[in-house]
Parts: structure tokens; C-alpha cells; sequence
């Protein structure tokens, strides 16, 4: 098996795993953000290489040659792109207005805050009144 | 006639369903509310007799509906045990309605309209589960039945009743989805028909440790019947009001658990095959054990209401075991013990709604003494105690002698000790009641001003208390119904 | 005209979603909202018609032949649930028209019914075209509008929950295209009923499985599959309710029909057999998300919370009937994907009537809400026994389908667990439904009245489609049977 020769696949596969780290490991929203793009930006590197004829040239009809490479998974990958560009746009819009909403854009920031959230519901539904002071004692602090 | 039979049979169901509305609209206006409810249940009787009349003549009616799954329909047929069920449920519906307004007045009890309402599905679904032609309609209208009464048991709206109703509801429900529902796809599945049939629907060759597996699946699958150990949601339903205990604890819902039992056993599996399965002698024993140990436990219980569930719980053991006896005699024992135990435990109830209601009293060591105040009602508990007992001159005696006559035809002398033990039983805890009340001195402090409960209860409670005697001697169309199953 | 209508079906919405923008005024686009969905009902009533006369329906779009151009092919399967997406798209629009003015900003609205046509447009293409990079484009366009439509409401919880969902389901996205590119790479086309032919050929090679395997896990996120599902209960308990039902009711099972697309119509069960153990993978994640998320939707404190646990495990029942591997399993799923679809529809159409009311999905403040607004209140509690599977609801046909495919398969364990886990529906149901009637009312609830008209409407279609369809079961037994046997029948 010529392991060089698929030098693409590699790179191909190093990205993917270094996007999918970053999205699992980051604590930051931003962060993972990249680390999606990354993620997203190897498959289009998949694709584009798999366009690829050995020994041919870009598709554009010219008498001199014969062989070309494959232009659709190039056309696919334009709008692959796109929808990726959306994603990022949209990720990030989020991001701000969770930032708006939190005054935070770590994770375990943003858990503590909705569990303080999740907790007050608790303490509603039992009606155990008594016991919120500790709670708020808590977040005053 | 000006009515097609099957249009009357499908009128039997909508009628009390069609009351619904009615007493909704009628919320603000009790009398009028009532009125609904008591004119509903007198055209109820009509139909049903009416029903009656026909089938004595012969006519077959039977209602192909629509197909809810290809193959599978909706169906309905008038046989005898049905009709014999359905006269039953029918005729006490109008009494408890008498009853009920002079309790739940009495009472001052909240959301009646809800109460009605209710009350009036249930007595639809029932009529449902009486002409039921197929397995599937059967366990459909039992299904609604369990979820119209669960609002009846929670009426109150207590801790207490919430706690009743999980109980209530988690038996009930349980036991039917996780073992009839898959009794009835097994049957479905294996047999290829849900239909009741003569002689049961399993072709020979199905190998006996399906049938067998699925009469236990059948037996515990209808928790209404209330076999141990699935036969805690009735003593959990007593936190509901008296008329609903009456009707749909002692009769309705209860008596739909024993009538799908016998209907299984005589349509589904047919009595040859039943004769045959060894998992029928569990189940037999099974039910043996609930009437011994439903007996003992009654008697440890100071609460009437609590009693008399527990009571109920051993009684419909014997119908149980009247149906898995495989026995003509059995059979025939048990549909009557479904008419006659009705009779009976129904007085009972009302007797222990109408003390509750006047004298405010509801464990038996304060009842001493009682019989001077409220003559009628204990006399009237003392008629349903002899029904429930099984002694003459009470209608009680011929269930009990039929199934006893059952157990004796195959040959079951365990069965027919266990069900005499279970008779000295009855006398033990039901008769000191009413004699206390008549012999002892008042239990305790000056005697306060108790009078009889109010009189539409009081009406009706006498009037089911004289149906015990009656049913002593005209026996006759009820034995006829029920010896027509079998023919 | 009608041979255009596949394509109509989903570019009628995708053109009107920017006209939204251009009209503004909040009424006057609700309306046309409501229009569209409604056209792009009827477009699907009359394909089905078709589909189910005439036989599969084939669209060139452009003109340009199949292989190479992009085909629209519409077939029993498709045609089925085409009709279900546009029709409880139009039943929830007509509830949106007053249910929103509650939960979004006034100027909020337009973006909600742009983004909420744009999210039809993604769903209606999915299930129409028969290309598979067309596929993912609509995918991402249903991905993304729904994110918009999560986070467009004033919970902040909201925002969270929809980056949540924007990730895994861009994995999800990614995965899926990973797979497409493994696929095209080793047949060199794109259109679904090309690689049927294509692909057997190439069944021993790793690239295939791999393709297979990326695509499985892709579409599992987007499912909701256990355990994949962490990204559903927050996008749907914080999101504005018309939001929750609609994409309760519809996202998820468009999801599980590329799922089958795939399986059945593109790899070929033989392939699916061969390489994967999938049945036994997906008998255990079924019957596991069954399990987890019933027994977690009994702990939740908030009622759209705890409905979406439900939705968990009602995706676990629609998994188990294709883990059965059998047309009657088949059946299950299909019937399953149509009747869960009702019933959570009004489940969540009616929790957005409450909110309308008092402002909240918390269960405690549903205490006592039985005498205040009995119609509503109704509606859940005729959803949950549906949900539960009682006799006369559509969740007792799904189920007595499933229960009888088990058996069928001879799995009968697996038949009684079933049983088994509805009854912890009945535990979570019940805690519903006790809140409601059995608990005295908390606080001071004077000024609460029944909900409008206008959404206690389509609520109470809804309901009562749950039992229409729980009695008469010819049009969904029939055309799931009918698609069931086609898709065995092709491969």
C-alpha cells in the first residue's frame, strides 16, 4: 500500500482530528467555532483532491489537451463552502448574543449560571421557600 | 319494534354517553343535572330489556364496525353472559343514581357534574365490554373503563386520594398493557382471530405451552378481576366516594374483571382445551389462595369500606375459580355469582355510604349500637351479609351452590374445602356488624340524634336489599341466561 | 402545472421565505405564511393521490437526464411523508399567528416566519429529491433555519441550547457529506437510484463501508438517536413553543426517513446486513434510549423538557422497528414516524397555549390549570395517553404494529420491554397530569383564561386526528404498508 502517495488523505484526516479536538477540548464558544471550520475544512480538502486526475489539467477545453480533472466535485465543494461560511456566520452571531445574555462566552461559565437557573425551578416547584436563602447567599457571594 | 336490534345494541353504548353533554350543560343546575343521568339510565333499562327480550326469542345481533387494523374490527354480539352482565350493570346504574344524590348531597361533595360525567362513561364502556365481539373491543372499552373511573377514585382531590389513584391506576394499567395486550397480539399472532367463538379460537395442533403461557397472561393480564397479587387497587379505590365504590367497585369495574375472565375462558380457550392445561390448576390454586387469604385479611380490618373490598376481592376468586373449574356447573355458578354478589355487595356499600353520610361513622367499633338509630340500613346490611354468606333465603346461596357443584363435577375436593372455609369466613366478618348493631349497647359517650340517611339512599339501598331476597326465588331467567352459554 | 409539482412542492416556500422579508408587516406575512404551507399542502395531497394510483414520479430538474442532472423522485415513502411535514406545517402556522406574539419581540416575527418557510423548504427537500448532495444542501438549510428558530426567542437558555444543536449537527452535516464523498468517489455519481445499481459492485470495497459508517453516525445525530441526542431536550424546552412543535413533530422524522432512504433504497439491505450488525446495534440503542430518556422525562420540572425526553424515546420505538429488519417492522417504524409526528404536534401546540396564558412551561406552575383552561388542558392530557398507547389513540397502533413485528421476529423479550416502557410513559404522563387537576393552584390565576381560538383549533385537529387515525387506520396502515413493501420489494 503506498502510504506517501495518499499524502492528501493524511493531511486530509490530521485536520479532521485537530477540528474535532478543538470542538470537544475548548472550553471557549469562539473556539469551537474554529475548530468546527477546521473540521469542516477537511472535507473540503476530501473533496477536491478526489477531483483530481493523475497527469490532467484544469477542465477548461483547449485543443492542446486531452485529460482533464473532474470539475464537479469542485462545484460541490463551492457549495459546501457556502453552507459552511453560513454555519461559522450563524455560530458566531449566536456567540454574541449568548455573550450579550451571559456576560460570558466559557462553557462551564455559562452551565453554572443555567443550573443556578435549573435550581431556583426546583426549589419553586417543591416549595421549599425556606431553603432559598442559602441559595441566594451563594450567588451574592 | 321500531328499531333495528343492532341499532338498540349500539344505543345502549351511546346512551350514557350521549348524557355527557348534557349533564355538562346542566353544571349549574343539580336537579336538572340529575334529571340527565336518571332519564339516561331509564332509557338504559329499556334498551337492555328490550335487548333481553329479543335474545330470549332467539334473534342473533351482531355489529361488524370499522376495521382498525386490516382484519381486525370493531365488533359487537350479544351472547348470553353478556346480556346477563349488561342487565346487571344496566339496572344498578339507575339505583346508584337514586343512591347518589342522596349521598353526594349529603355529602356536600364538590365537582359533582365531573362525578356524573364520569360516572356515565364508565357505564357506556361497561356496556361496551359486555357486547363485545372481539378480544380487541373488549380490551379497548376495558381500557376506557379504567381511565373514566381513575377521576371517580381521585375525587376527592386529597393526598390520600392521589396516592389511591396511583395505586388505582398503576395496577390497572399495568397489568393490562404488560400481559393482556400481549396475550391478546399472542392470540392475534397465533391464532390469526381475536373473535369469541364457540369452543375457543386456538387451532389443536398450537403447542400447550403457548395456550398454557397464555392463560396466565390472560388471568393476571385483567387486573379487574383482582387475583393475587395484583388485587391492590381495589382496597386503594375505597378513598373514592361510596356510590362510585358501590357501583364500579362492587359491580362495574370489578364484575368486567371476572365477565372478560369467564369470556376468555369459554370463547377463547374453550372449556376442552381449558380442561387440558396444566397452568389451569396453578391459576386455579392461584385463585383458591385469593379467596382464603382475601378472607383473612377482611376480617382484620376495622375500616367497613376496607372490609368490604377485601370481601369483594375473595368473592370474585370464586368466580374465577367457577371459570377455570372448566365445568358446566362452574361456569353457570360463576355467571350467576356475577348477578348475585352484585346484588349483595352493592346493599352492602350503600348500607356503609348511608352510616357515613348520617352517623359519620366509618370503622366498625363505633357502629355498636347503631341499629336503633338506622333500623332500615342495617337491616338491609344484614340481607346483603346472608347474600355475600351464600344462605338461604338470599340470592347468594345459588352462585355459591353451582360452583360448589362445579368443583364437585371435577372432582376438586381442595377447591370445594377452600370455598366452605371461606363461607364460615364471611359469617365471621360480616355478621357481628349488623347484629352488634342491633344487640350492643352504643359505643360510646351519650347517644347523639342519628337518623336514617337521606331517603333517596335510603330507597335505594332497600330496594337492592329486597333484590337479594327476590333473586332467591326467581331464579329461573338467570339460570336460563347462564346455562345458555353453554349450549 | 402538475408536472412541475415536485419541484413546486419545495421551491414555492424557498421563494416565498424571502418575499417575507419585502411584505414586513408581521400580520400580513403570517397569513402568507400560512398560504404557502397550505399550497405546499395541497401540492402533496395531490402528488400522494398520484403516487399512489400511478406509481413512482420521476423530476428532471432543468430537463437535464438523471444521472447527471439533478432528479426530484417521489415515490409511496416520500409522497407519505411530504403530505405529514407540509400538513403539520400549516396546522402549527395557523397556531403561530397569535401563539408568537407572546414569546417574540415584535419585531422578531417576520425573521421567525422566514426562517420557519426557509426550515419547510429544507425539510420538503430533503425528502423529495433523490440526489445525494442535494440531500445535505437541504439539510443544512433545514439545520440552519432551525438553529435561527430555536434561538430567536427571549429565553437565554435558548441560545446555548441552539450552539449546542449548531454543533453536533454541523458534525452530523459533515459526516453525512464525508460519506457522500466516499460514496461518489467510488461510483462516480450522485443519484441515489444510480448508486443502487453502482454500488453492489463495489459492496467488498473498505471505502464503501466507510462511507456507511460516517453516513449512519451522521444521520444518527441528526435523529436524536441515543446517545446521541444530548442537543434535543434544551433546543426544544427552551425554544418558542410553535418552534418546539414544529420541529418536534417534523425535523426528527424527516431524519430518520433519510435513515431508511439510505438503508433501504440506496445501500440495499444485503449490504447493510453484511457489513454492519446495524439490527443489533440498533435493537440496543432503541431499547436503551427507550429506557433512559422515559426514565428521565419522569424527573424533569419543565413540561416541554419533559416531552422532549419522550421524543427521545418515541425515536427509540421508531429505531427498534428498523432494527427489526422485517416488512412488518417496517410498517411500525413508517406508522410510528406519522402517528408520533400527531401527537406531539398537539402536546406542544398546547404547552404553547399555556405559555400564551401564564408565561411559563414550568410543571409546577401548571397546578390547578384543569379549571382554568379545561380545553387546553384536555388536549395534553388526550396527547399523553396517545403517547402512552392507549386503545383508540394512534400510539395504540403504532404499538400493537411493533409489539406484533416483535413477535413476528420471534424477539418476544424484546415485545414485553416494550410494554414495559410504556408503562413509565404512564409515569411521566401521570405526573402531568396530576399537576393539572390533583394540585391546587399556586399562584393567583384570575386573569387566566381558556386559550384563543385561533390556537385552541388546531390543537383540538389535532387531537382529534390522534384519534381519527387511532380508529380508522386505512390511509396510514395502508400507505406505510404499500411504501413498507415497495422498499423491500426494489432490493
Amino acid at each position: 500500500m503506498n502510504i506517501i502517495g495518499l499524502y492528501n488523505y493524511w493531511i486530509v484526516v490530521v485536520l479532521m482530528l485537530i477540528g474535532f479536538f478543538i470542538v470537544i477540548a475548548h472550553e471557549n464558544l469562539i473556539k469551537k467555532l474554529v475548530g468546527l471550520s477546521i473540521f469542516q475544512t477537511s472535507v473540503f480538502f476530501l473533496y477536491i483532491s478526489m477531483g483530481k486526475v493523475a497527469g490532467a489539467t484544469a477542465p477548461i477545453l483547449d485543443e492542446n489537451y486531452q485529460l482533464y480533472s473532474n470539475p464537479l466535485p469542485h462545484v460541490l465543494i463551492l457549495t459546501a463552502i457556502v453552507v459552511g461560511i453560513a454555519t461559522t456566520a450563524m455560530g458566531l452571531a449566536l456567540v454574541v448574543r449568548i455573550y450579550e445574555a451571559y456576560g460570558s462566552i466559557e462553557e462551564s461559565d455559562i452551565q453554572v449560571q443555567d443550573n443556578n437557573d435549573r435550581l431556583e425551578d426546583y426549589l419553586e416547584a417543591y416549595g421549599r421557600k425556606n431553603d432559598t436563602h442559602l441559595f441566594n447567599q451563594d450567588k451574592d457571594e | 319494534m321500531w328499531l333495528a336490534p343492532e341499532t338498540l345494541l349500539i344505543l345502549t353504548i351511546l346512551v350514557p354517553l350521549f348524557a355527557v353533554p348534557g349533564i355538562i350543560a346542566a353544571n349549574r343546575f343539580p336537579n336538572r343535572r340529575e334529571g340527565v343521568t336518571i332519564t339516561a339510565s331509564i332509557i338504559l333499562i329499556y334498551l337492555v330489556t328490550t335487548l333481553y327480550g329479543l335474545v330470549q326469542d332467539g334473534t342473533s345481533i351482531a355489529i361488524k364496525g370499522p376495521a382498525l387494523f386490516p382484519g381486525l374490527h370493531l365488533s359487537f354480539e350479544i351472547e348470553p353472559l353478556g346480556m346477563l352482565f349488561s342487565l346487571v350493570a344496566g339496572f344498578l346504574w339507575l339505583v346508584t343514581t337514586v343512591y347518589a344524590i342522596g349521598y353526594m348531597r349529603g355529602h356536600h361533595e364538590k365537582n359533582q357534574t365531573r362525578f356524573y360525567s364520569c360516572f356515565a362513561i364508565a357505564i357506556s364502556s361497561v356496556m361496551g365490554i359486555s357486547y363485545a365481539g372481539n378480544l380487541l373491543t373488549l380490551f379497548i372499552f376495558y381500557e376506557v373503563l379504567t381511565l373514566s373511573t381513575y377521576p371517580l377514585v381521585t375525587h376527592s382531590g386529597t393526598p390520600k386520594a392521589k396516592e389511591g389513584g396511583r395505586v388505582y391506576l398503576g395496577v390497572l394499567l399495568s397489568t393490562s398493557v404488560l400481559f393482556l395486550l400481549l396475550a391478546i397480539v399472542a392470540t392475534w399472532y397465533t391464532a390469526g382471530t381475536v373473535e369469541f367463538q364457540k369452543g375457543g379460537v386456538f387451532p389443536p395442533e398450537t403447542a400447550p405451552i403457548i395456550t398454557g403461557t397464555l392463560l396466565v397472561l390472560y388471568i393476571f393480564g385483567i387486573g379487574k378481576a383482582a387475583i393475587m397479587p395484583f388485587h391492590r387497587w381495589l382496597p386503594a379505590a375505597m378513598v373514592a366516594p361510596t356510590p362510585v365504590s358501590a357501583l364500579l367497585h362492587a359491580v362495574a369495574v370489578v364484575k368486567a374483571g371476572v365477565f372478560s375472565v369467564l369470556k376468555v375462558c369459554v370463547y377463547i380457550f374453550g372449556l376442552d382445551l381449558l380442561r387440558t392445561l396444566p397452568s389451569a390448576d396453578f391459576m386455579l390454586y392461584l385463585a383458591a389462595a385469593t379467596v382464603l387469604l382475601a378472607s383473612i385479611v377482611a376480617m382484620r380490618q376495622d375500616n367497613l369500606k376496607a372490609r368490604l373490598a377485601y370481601s369483594t376481592v375473595s368473592q370474585l376468586g370464586y368466580i374465577t375459580i367457577g371459570a377455570l373449574l372448566a365445568t358446566n356447573a362452574g361456569i353457570v355458578g360463576g355467571a350467576m355469582h356475577i348477578a348475585m354478589h352484585a346484588f349483595g355487595k352493592i346493599t352492602l356499600f350503600f348500607c356503609a355510604g348511608a352510616i357515613m353520610v348520617a352517623a359519620h361513622k366509618t370503622e366498625i367499633s363505633d357502629m355498636r349500637g347503631l341499629g336503633k338509630s338506622m333500623p332500615i340500613t342495617m337491616i338491609a346490611f344484614f340481607i346483603g351479609s346472608l347474600s355475600i354468606i351464600g344462605l338461604p333465603p338470599t340470592g347468594g346461596t345459588w352462585g355459591k351452590w353451582f360452583i360448589m357443584t362445579g368443583a364437585f363435577d371435577a372432582g376438586k375436593w381442595t377447591i370445594m374445602i377452600v370455598l366452605m372455609l371461606s363461607s364460615l369466613l364471611n359469617i365471621a366478618y360480616l355478621l357481628p356488624i349488623p347484629l352488634r348493631a342491633f344487640f350492643s349497647k352504643q359505643a360510646y359517650g351519650k347517644p347523639v340524634q342519628i337518623k336514617e340517611a337521606p331517603l333517596p339512599s335510603l330507597l335505594a339501598l332497600s330496594f337492592t336489599a329486597l333484590g337479594c331476597i327476590f333473586l332467591f326465588f326467581y331464579t329461573q331467567p338467570l339460570y336460563e341466561l347462564a346455562s345458555a352459554i353453554l349450549q | 402545472m402538475t408536472a412541475h409539482f415536485p419541484i413546486l412542492q419545495v421551491i414555492i416556500p424557498l421563494l416565498a421565505a424571502p418575499l417575507c422579508l419585502f411584505i414586513r408587516i408581521p400580520r400580513i406575512v403570517g397569513i402568507f405564511a400560512i398560504l404557502v404551507s397550505a399550497t405546499a399542502f395541497f401540492i402533496s395531497c395531490s402528488l400522494l393521490q398520484e403516487v399512489v394510483t400511478g406509481g413512482t414520479l420521476s423530476y428532471q430538474l432543468g430537463g437535464w437526464a438523471a444521472p447527471w442532472g439533478i432528479e426530484y423522485r417521489i415515490d409511496k415513502l416520500n409522497g407519505y411523508l411530504l403530505l405529514l411535514v407540509s400538513g403539520i406545517s400549516t396546522i402549527v402556522l395557523v397556531a403561530a399567528q397569535t401563539s408568537i406574539s407572546k414569546e417574540l419581540p415584535e419585531n422578531r416575527h417576520t425573521f421567525f416566519y422566514t426562517a420557519y418557510l426557509l426550515c419547510l423548504t429544507g425539510l420538503l427537500g430533503i425528502l423529495a429529491t433523490a440526489d445525494a448532495f442535494n440531500l445535505f444542501v437541504f439539510l443544512e438549510i433545514s439545520a440552519l433555519s432551525s438553529y435561527t428558530l430555536i434561538a430567536i426567542g427571549t429565553d437565554r437558555r435558548a441560545l446555548t441550547a441552539s450552539y449546542q444543536y449548531l454543533v453536533m449537527g454541523t458534525i452530523g452535516a459533515t459526516f453525512i457529506i464525508i460519506g457522500v464523498g466516499l460514496m461518489y468517489m467510488m461510483t462516480g455519481t450522485l443519484n441515489m437510484y444510480d448508486l443502487a445499481e453502482r454500488l453492489p459492485a463495489v459492496y467488498e470495497s473498505k471505502t464503501v463501508l466507510s462511507a456507511f459508517g460516517f453516513f449512519i453516525v451522521g444521520v444518527c445525530l441528526k435523529l436524536a438517536l441515543f446517545p446521541l441526542h444530548l442537543w434535543l431536550p434544551n433546543a426544544y424546552a427552551y425554544a418558542p413553543s410553535i418552534t418546539t412543535a414544529f420541529l418536534a413533530a417534523t425535523s426528527t422524522k424527516v431524519a430518520v426517513y433519510v435513515l431508511i432512504r439510505y438503508i433501504f433504497s440506496i445501500f440495499g439491505i444485503e449490504f447493510v446486513d453484511m457489513s454492519l450488525p446495524l439490527g443489533d446495534i440498533f435493537l440496543f440503542l432503541g431499547l436503551t434510549g427507550i429506557f433512559v430518556a422515559s426514565v428521565a422525562a419522569i424527573y424533569q420540572l419543565n413540561i416541554k423538557r419533559l416531552f422532549a425526553y419522550s421524543s427521545v424515546a418515541q425515536i427509540g420505538y421508531i429505531i427498534l422497528g428498523l432494527a427489526i429488519e422485517t416488512e412488518l417492522g417496517l410498517t411500525a417504524t413508517l406508522l410510528h414516524l406519522f402517528n408520533h409526528a400527531l401527537m406531539k404536534a398537539a402536546i406542544f401546540l398546547a404547552i404553547g397555549a399555556v405559555v400564551y396564558r401564564i408565561g411559563s412551561a414550568q410543571l409546577s406552575h401548571y397546578a390547578g390549570l384543569g379549571k382554568k383552561m379545561p380545553w387546553t388542558m384536555a388536549a395534553i392530557v388526550a396527547g399523553g395517553l396517545s403517547l402512552i398507547g392507549v386503545p383508540l389513540t394512534v400510539g395504540f397502533v403504532s404499538k400493537w404494529y411493533l409489539v406484533v413485528a416483535l413477535l413476528d421476529k420471534g424477539w418476544w423479550p424484546v415485545a414485553v420491554l416494550v410494554l414495559i416502557s410504556s408503562l413509565i410513559a404512564v409515569i411521566y404522563v401521570w405526573r402531568v397530569v396530576e399537576w393539572i387537576y390533583l394540585t391546587p393552584p399556586r399562584i393567583i390565576t384570575d386573569e387566566i383564561k381558556e386559550a384563543p381560538m385561533s390556537q385552541l383549533i388546531p390543537i383540538w385537529i389535532l387531537v382529534l386526528a390522534n384519534i381519527y387515525f387511532g380508529v380508522d387506520t386505512r390511509l396510514t396502515v395502508g400507505v406505510s404498508k404499500l411504501a413498507a413493501q415497495s422498499l423491500f420489494g426494489v432490493n
